[in-house]
């Protein structure tokens, strides 16, 4: 017996790919939506994992490093290793500025880190670690930077000795990493001229300049330009003790400890919550028009061909025949519109400014899902195909 | 079929096996690219890093002893000046009128020790001639010419003129301790006059004028500082963990922040024996000739350490560490393989000495396009990054 469905492609077959086509674009652009929300949560989960971290120690009552501020004193790391199960413990910080180079701003998240401790990036692209202890940088390859490039963060010009991937905050900014100290300084060291007023404001204030006591002001105005506070503090404890040193850690530290998991859920569920909601409606909406377009595409082709059914219908074709015919032909247009579009997203993914992560699961999924909306947008073309009236064929 | 059905299947089959290749290559199912390097032997040069400000050898904070009104400050910030230069000068009050007044006591107390002296002459004189009579009257009562009672007066007053001596003597030795005591007095307030003046202990510049004439000070707080500028160093805090190959001695090269186009030469000139606990940072002073440098400028230092030859390396970059256990992936028929290793030193431009742990014919994994695991497929590349 003759296909049918292929019968008629290949009598059109031109028009039929380039429908595909059209339609594979549509759902290359969905596909790559929902690689556009899986990228978000794994970028919220790349934070987590380059951290390397199985507690994050932050300041009490705050959500952490990366969806609130905290402030902890960076000796708070020393007391910590003491703790039983404590094997590691490092000093971080964080935040999100902008630096200029060549011209143009770049967005980045900077990451300050103690070199061989938790938060230290796991591998590089291209360079070396930092071993200067000041004015080195490592940046992730987002940034557009290269080896050797300076760039400069506040006071000092840093050099870019190493090269990461995928190291991004939770929004996905590119990360840059310094040392400790300097992060300590670009954060909470003020810039020339508060420092000129807040000297002039302390000399000011009769408590701190005191008669007959020489050298009070100057010890004074000596502390308030130093700064011990780091954002958080990694730690890694020895396999399966997390929560029992998180609970020691906030019954005796008076400081909050959040586990892998607790982080997680942190970033993902409430962090990135409201845009992931914001893509989950594109990606409905974008699934409603392929559908709407699929059914209304079968619709007219079954429309174009109303004389031949009716010829069919007229020469004794079934209905399962005829229905056959138009259900293969919208599956065959939906694979067409699956290859294209996951072809174009695959190819087109790396070119967005945010990570888009295509995963394989969810092309099967996608793929079933294009399949199950041809076949259900047919419905409306089946049931007009089967409508006609054989006497079509014969009258005008 | 006809020819077009076949180029059809043709074109189909060509679009799957684009398909296909996409695929397996742009998305997670490639396999992880990275970069390979052998494990190398030769010299390792390597040198510390660290940061620090310049300040002069010696500095000296000069300051009145006790409080006081400033009189007059005779030099400017920036003034050449040389040892026992009279820099400023505190108001002295009454200290003048003190040792006008001290000195007449001195001058009186000297007249005390003339009338004293002349005390003491009389004295004696009147002993010898009480004496003499004394011995005649002892001859005249042996013969029996003078009573007993007569003899006995002349006597009497021998022991008085004998007391009366030691009395002119014992005020003329009062009269001389008083003058001495008149003179330090004078002494004593001459040297608290001389202390009104703040005098150069050095030939230097004054980089620092801190008080204007007429304010109060109070004792120990600073008026002019004064340093010697041909001895410069730079104070360079360096981290603890890299601190421990610096001797004193090696050459550094110093790069001031007002000129980074010219690096100074330098050497280590002294060692701290206490670290800073708090910045876990030692300090290291390097020595460096420059002219017209501001003391306080900041500088960046790289102390050159001495070199090790023949000694075994990979590039810092292939060097984890996971789970507190230093090692390096190794690549074994196009998998990974996690080898732990021990290290030694790692220097400035990316090279870590392998001590043990790895044979020289290993392939090290340097670069990853991803975190690895044990057991992964990967495909090694020239190069991960364009440069």
């Amino acid at each position: 017996m003759i296909n049918l469905a292929s019968r008629d492609i290949l009598h059109g077959w031109g028009k039929f790919v380039f429908t595909g086509i059209g339609l594979g674009l549509l759902i290359g652009v969905t596909l790559t939506m929902a690689g556009v929300y899986r990228g978000m949560v794994d970028d919220a989960r790349a934070l987590l994992e380059n951290a390397g971290a199985d507690l994050w120690v932050v300041q009490q009552d705050t959500l952490g490093p990366y969806a609130e501020p905290s402030n902890v004193h960076d000796d708070v790391s020393k007391e910590l290793l003491g703790l039983p199960d404590i094997q590691e413990a490092g000093n971080v910080t964080y935040l999100t500025m902008q630096i200029r180079h060549d011209g143009k701003d770049i967005r980045v998240m900077l990451v300050g880190y103690e070199a061989g401790k938790p938060g230290e990036p796991g591998y590089l692209v291209a360079g070396r670690p930092i071993y200067q202890s000041h004015y080195e940088a490592l940046a992730d390859i987002k940034t557009g930077l290269s080896l050797g490039d300076k760039i400069s963060v506040r006071r000092h010009e840093y050099a870019i000795v190493g090269l990461t991937r995928r190291m991004v905050s939770s929004s996905g900014d590119p990360m840059i990493f310094i040392p400790l100290k300097d992060a300590q300084e670009v954060q909470f060291l003020k810039d020339n001229d508060a420092l000129v007023n807040e000297r002039a404001r302390t000399a000011a204030n009769p408590a701190f300049n005191r008669p007959g006591i020489p050298g009070l002001l100057e010890a004074i105005q000596a502390s308030q330009t130093s700064s011990r506070f780091v954002n958080a503090i990694l730690v890694r404890t020895a396999p399966g003790t997390d929560e029992a040193v998180a609970g020691q850690i906030a019954r005796w530290k008076h400081l909050e400890a959040y586990t892998k998991p607790q982080m997680d859920e942190i970033l993902v569920v409430r962090l990135i919550a409201t845009s992931a909601k914001q893509i989950f409606m594109f990606l409905v909406i974008l699934a409603i028009v392929s559908a709407a377009i699929v059914a209304f595409i079968i619709y007219t082709m079954t429309m174009n061909k109303v004389r031949e059914i009716a010829v069919l219908k007229l020469i004794g074709a079934m209905n399962k025949t005829i229905s056959g015919m138009i259900l293969q032909q919208a599956l065959g247009l939906g694979l067409i519109g699956f290859m294209v579009g996951k072809f174009s997203a695959t190819l087109w993914a790396p070119l967005f400014p945010k990570y888009v992560l295509l995963l394989p699961g969810d092309a099967v999924s996608g793929f079933i899902l294009v399949m199950l909306m041809c076949a259900v947008a047919s419905i409306f073309a089946i049931r007009a195909a089967l409508n006609i009236d054989p006497a079509t064929a014969i009258g005008g | 079929m006809s020819r077009k059905n076949i180029g059809l299947l043709m074109l189909l089959a060509g679009v799957a096996m684009v398909f296909a290749w996409v695929v397996m290559t742009q998305g997670p199912l490639a396999p992880v690219k990275v970069t390979v390097d052998k494990v190398q032997t030769g010299n390792l040069a390597n040198s510390v890093f660290g940061i620090g400000t310049l300040k002069a050898r010696h500095s000296y904070n000069l300051a009145p002893t006790m409080t006081s009104r400033v009189k007059a400050v005779l030099v400017d910030q920036g003034d050449h000046v040389v040892a026992g230069q009279v820099l400023a000068e505190m108001d002295p009050v009454d200290l003048n009128e003190k040792l006008i007044g001290s000195q007449r006591m001195v001058e009186k107390t000297a007249n005390s020790i003339q009338a004293a002296t002349a005390q003491v002459s009389e004295a004696q004189s009147r002993l010898k001639m009480v004496s003499a009579t004394v011995n005649r009257y002892l001859e005249l009562r042996g013969k029996g010419f003078v009573s007993q009672d007569m003899f006995d007066a002349k006597q009497h007053e021998m022991n008085a003129a004998t007391s009366a001596l030691t009395v002119a003597e014992a005020n003329l030795a009062a009269a001389r301790e008083e003058h001495a005591r008149a003179q330090a007095d004078m002494r004593g307030i001459g040297k608290a006059r001389a202390q009104t003046r703040l005098i150069s202990p050095v030939n230097g510049v004054v980089i620092a004028r801190l008080v204007e004439s007429g304010s109060t000070v109070a004792g120990g707080q600073v008026v002019l500082q004064v340093i010697d500028p041909d001895i410069l160093w730079v104070e360079t805090r360096i981290a603890q963990q890299q601190a421990g190959q610096i001797r004193v001695g090696q050459t550094a090269q110093v790069i001031l922040r007002s000129r980074p186009q010219a690096p100074v030469a330098g050497k280590v000139a002294r060692l701290d024996m206490v670290s800073d606990a708090v910045t876990e940072e030692r300090i290291v002073n390097v020595l460096i000739d420059v002219a017209n440098a501001s003391v306080g400028e900041y500088a960046e230092v790289t102390i050159k350490l001495p070199e090790m030859n023949n000694t075994r390396s990979i590039s810092s970059a292939a060097l984890k560490r996971i789970e507190k256990q230093n090692g390096v992936w190794v690549l074994l028929d196009g998998r990974v393989q996690f080898k732990p290793v021990r290290i030694g030193l790692a220097t400035i431009n990316g090279q870590t000495q392998i001590l043990e742990g790895l044979n020289d014919d290993d392939t090290v994994i340097v670069y990853s396009q991803q975190a690895l695991r044990p057991g992964l497929k990967v495909k090694v590349v020239s190069e991960l990054v364009r440069s």
